[in-house]
């Protein structure tokens, strides 16, 4: 088995109408075995930012650590929040730093940027960026994720037609994959506020 | 077959690991133990690699003392175990520590409170926690018969259940388990669970 489905994990952002949404399920796995069905893959950086993190663990817990570091160091010098943009260039610059000895996690980067603009990003373990219009995937369910967003997304959904296809496409696609699934967590950014839902789908 | 496992229950939590120190088909003892007290108010049940389990709780155990002669404050249940994760995260590339950590404490502020921490240095918080060959068995006992808020009875009851389990249908089971529990009075060893005699 490979290393970046030890835990199992699936991840999903999508871009909407002057907002976006990021879910992800809530299995924590060691292999065949479930360990926990609370475990938080999406953090957030700041209001507008939020990071989920897929593959490994603990790299995922490392790598979230540093880059809280590195975007609380920001705010101090510049005195403001992170860009999106700029931070995935951080969090890609950080990753290819490893390069001959990766961390094994596939990051979905999702923010509201310059005039509230979505922005959305996945990249590979060593950084390649991946900027999307439409939605990013990551983790184990990752296949079945490109097919059922590629079918249910629509340009300029509002918030609530967001949640109700993002919802879909994770929970479709974690059905249909063994390492990941218990339920999801979708959160859903506007300029003015956050909501945070969890989905009860197959408890399997 | 090392194995251990823990609750969280009204108040307290539990530990239970296997007490066997074995090399390939030699039980060389079997009333080891391998439930740290980390400090007044902290359990580490550890199971891995011998060499490596004695002497990554032993740094913790000291370092967690340092901590609190450094600052006259003990560290709380989910620092230390954050320390851990940390410590095994930095040795994971280079010279990883092949053992796998149950840690339960309580905290006054926060009450009892049990994690998960494997030795690629994953760490959740949970109510129940098992590692090992047992945990097949042990995690599967707790899921149907846990419930929130037991009381030290009713998780012995349940631990022994479990240990009953491991006993019946590990084909390599431990021969003795030792129990120890933290509540607000401390960390201590409650019983023990022999077949046989050390």
């Amino acid at each position: 088995m490979s290393i970046f489905e030890y835990n199992g994990s699936a991840l999903v952002a999508m871009v909407g109408k002057n907002c976006f949404a990021i879910a992800s399920d809530r299995r924590l796995g060691v292999q065949l075995q479930t360990i926990a069905t609370d475990f938080q893959r999406i953090f957030k950086i700041h209001d507008k930012l939020f990071l989920g993190l897929s593959g490994l663990g603990s790299d995922a817990q490392t790598l979230h650590q540093r880059l809280v570091f590195r975007h609380k160091l920001y705010q101090l010098r510049e005195e403001r929040d992170m860009k999106p943009e700029t931070f995935a260039s951080l969090v890609s610059a950080m990753l290819y730093e490893k390069r001959f000895g990766p961390y094994f996690v596939q990051p979905v980067i999702a923010g509201l940027g310059e005039d509230d603009k979505p922005f959305i990003c996945t990249m590979d373990s060593i950084g390649a960026k991946e900027l999307a219009k439409d939605f990013v995937v990551a983790g184990t369910a990752s296949e079945s994720l490109y097919g059922a967003c590629e079918s249910m997304f629509k340009p300029d959904m509002d918030h609530e037609e967001l949640f109700e296809t993002i919802s879909q496409a994770l929970v479709s696609s974690i059905d249909r994959d063994c390492l990941s699934g218990w339920g999801g967590h979708v959160y859903i950014v506007t300029p003015t506020e956050v909501t945070e839902r969890i989905l009860k789908g197959r408890m399997d | 077959m090392e194995c251990v496992f823990g609750m969280v229950g009204k108040g307290f939590a539990l530990v239970v690991a296997d007490s066997s120190a074995v090399n390939s088909i030699l039980v060389h003892k079997s009333n080891e133990d391998k439930i740290m007290v980390l400090d007044s108010h902290k359990l580490m049940g550890a199971s891995g690699e011998a060499g490596d389990r004695a002497q990554f709780t032993e740094y913790v155990q000291k370092n967690v003392a340092l901590y609190q002669y450094r600052n006259n404050i003990p560290l709380t249940t989910k620092a230390a175990a954050n320390f851990m994760r940390g410590e095994l995260a930095t040795a994971l590339r280079k010279n990883p520590y092949m053992v796998n950590i149950v840690l339960a404490g309580y905290d006054k502020e926060t009450g009892p409170s049990l994690y998960f921490i494997d030795y690629i240095a994953t760490l959740h918080k949970v109510d129940k926690a098992a590692f090992g060959y047992g945990s097949y068995f042990a995690l599967s006992m707790m899921d149907r018969h846990y419930h929130p808020d037991m009381t030290v009875d009713e998780a012995i009851k349940l631990a022994d259940q479990c240990i009953e389990e491991i006993r019946s249908r590990l084909v390599v089971a431990p021969q003795n388990f030792i129990i120890k529990i933290v509540d607000q009075d401390g960390a201590r060893e409650h019983s023990w669970r022999r077949t046989t005699k050390d």
